[in-house]
């Protein structure tokens, strides 16, 4: 009886096959466009102008990549993947830095103005740095940071997502571990290197990724501050690729780099799913 | 919440939390607070001297018709971007539940997507629809049908739809997916036994019981559709053609930096503002739902 109704409600035989051949066709649809990107990257730039253009790689992969990577249009590819990664760490060190010292502080401390902090802290999460641009640049051109790793990485750490996430973790700690650490006559830091961080690991590893991730795909804040395109990120230089006239673009340089330029955080995001998904989920709630 | 263990000083707690609090002081409220303040003020053409004009650039904004239009233009593309994306999602979410063995495999593959910036999925979907060397495109001109979002006003708003969404499905799929997993067996197997088929308990039991997660994806993914989708617009049509795909975000950057017009950009800064304050306080009613539920 349990196995006929089982058989009611999970797929068997010809239903299954079905399911199935839905879910490949689906994951097929969904990866079309970078399979044809992967294609357009293997392949001469004459195969491409004299469109349909193969479905099948050519020959050219090695000649495509090592001419974007080394040569580029602007500049070398390397040199953008380079700058993507210090900004994608930068942002999700810096972020995770800070909201653990802060959350920390306002967890374990009653200090005079805590409430207020806490509040403003709490204002940031409203504020996408899209809506607040122009005076923003304004702030980072006064400081004398276009062009440079700390202007394409401060701003975007100013938001209090991770300090939350901190805070309510930091909640479920049970008091007895403190207690003793006090008892002990453990230093406050002392219990934050020996105790907090070591049991906040996972948390922090699931905000990496998910903030490697932000900080990687940034394209807006890049695009205002770095004038300088030694300075460029790569998802942001893919669109300074394209000539601004009407001369063909160059699609199998600007192809290869836009697979260079996803392949870190998919990478990051299908290696570490587990902690990705964990991640995404806490950072929502 | 409050800890009942906490320890002692005051000192201390300001150094730790100094560094946050001096990142959002400079780089949040500082410039936020002047997008208001600039708001009040139109600057002369030269930039040396500006005059304080009230709510005058608010006033002016609201019966402008080129920002009445990139209201309606933003919530065209943000309905049509949370559809385009959670509709799919939750289909191959339905699938991926029903099987046993192997559903495993198919997330993972859907999930790559989601790491592919808006900006690169622009350049991505641009490539395929390209007026002169796009396939898909090629092959609707055989159809045909002449292809061309560079002029026509419909068909680049759907190719800035499709491209923002598509990254979006593997988020959305992420979340029906673990939604569905955790809809209790014992009431599918009831509903089966008095013999509802496999539609009519999808309707009348699962999705009814998935609403919490749908209610908190409609809202996520409007949010996104406001604010996060500025590359998929900037690589593909930049706005155009005559505006059809300007979004408010992207009139924002427009104006303020390719049109120089700092007043009205602070302004419209100061209106998505509130728009952003407003989904968020309905973000946090949806999501009180959620939890409570």
């Amino acid at each position: 009886m349990a196995r006929e109704i089982h058989g009611m409600v999970e797929k068997r035989g010809a239903g299954l096959w079905l399911n199935h051949v839905f879910m490949i066709l689906g994951v097929l649809v969904i990866f079309f466009p970078i399979w044809l990107a992967f294609v357009a990257s293997t392949v001469t730039q004459s195969e491409i102008i004299r469109p349909p253009m193969p479905v099948w790689p050519g020959d050219q992969f090695l000649t495509n990549y090592r001419n974007a990577l080394f040569s580029g249009v602007n500049v070398p590819v390397a040199t953008m993947l380079f700058n993507s990664l210090v900004m994608a760490i930068g942002i999700a060190v810096g972020k995770i830095v800070i909201s653990l010292l802060s959350a920390f502080a306002i967890v374990y401390f009653r200090f005079p103005g805590r409430n207020v902090f806490f509040w403003l802290i709490f204002l940031t999460l409203m504020l996408p740095v899209e809506v607040r641009i122009v005076p923003t640049f304004e702030v980072v051109a006064g400081f004398g940071m276009l062009n440079s790793y700390q202007g394409l990485i401060l701003p975007l750490i100013a938001s209090a997502t991770a300090t939350f996430l901190f805070r309510q973790f930091f909640l479920t700690i049970p008091d007895e571990l403190a207690e003793a650490a006090r008892v002990d006559g453990a230093r406050p830091m002392r219990f934050f290197w020996d105790i907090v961080v070591p049991m906040s690991r996972t948390n922090v590893a699931a905000l990496f990724v998910i903030l490697f991730i932000y900080g990687w795909n940034q394209y807006l804040w890049p695009l205002l501050i770095t004038t300088d395109p030694e300075m460029n990120t790569i998802v942001m230089g893919i669109k300074q690729m394209f000539p601004s006239g009407d001369d063909f673009a160059h699609w199998p340089t600007i192809m290869a780099t836009s697979i260079l330029a996803m392949i870190p955080p998919v990478i990051v995001v299908v290696s570490m799913q587990r902690l990705f998904i964990r991640g995404l989920v806490d950072s929502e709630k | 919440m409050e800890k009942r263990v906490t320890f002692k000083g005051w000192m201390l707690p300001l150094l730790l939390i100094a560094p946050q609090v001096l990142v959002s002081a400079v780089f949040f409220f500082y410039p936020a607070g002047q997008a208001i303040w600039q708001s009040l003020f139109i600057p002369d053409p030269f930039g040396l001297s500006s005059q304080y004009v009230g709510l005058g650039n608010f006033e002016f904004l609201l019966t402008d018709k080129f920002y009445r239009a990139s209201f309606v233009t933003t919530a065209v593309f943000s309905i049509l971007v949370t559809l385009c994306s959670m509709i799919p999602a939750l289909f191959l979410a339905v699938l991926a539940d029903r099987l046993i063995k192997g559903s495993g495999v198919y997330r993972t593959m859907l999930i790559w997507p989601y790491a592919v910036a808006p900006a690169v999925a622009g350049v991505l979907w641009l490539f395929m629809f390209n007026t002169r060397v796009g396939v898909i495109s090629w092959y609707l001109g055989q159809l045909g049908y002449d292809w061309n979002h560079v002029l026509n006003g419909g068909e680049a708003m759907g190719l800035v739809v499709v491209a923002s969404a598509w990254g979006r499905i593997s988020y959305n799929f992420l979340f029906f997916f673990a939604a569905l997993q955790a809809v209790p067996r014992s009431v599918i197997e009831a509903a089966a036994i008095d013999g509802a088929r496999f539609w009519r308990r999808f309707f009348t039991i699962v999705l009814p019981l998935l609403s919490p997660t749908t209610f908190f994806l409609l809202v996520v993914n409007v949010v996104y559709a406001f604010f996060e989708t500025f590359g998929v617009i900037h690589t593909i049509t930049g706005g155009g053609p005559q505006q059809s795909t300007t979004i408010l975000v992207y009139k924002v950057f427009s104006d303020g930096f390719v049109g120089q017009d700092l007043g009205s950009s602070s302004a419209q800064s100061v209106i998505l503002l509130i728009v952003v304050g407003l989904l968020t306080v309905v973000q946090f009613k949806v999501i009180e739902k959620r939890v409570h539920y």
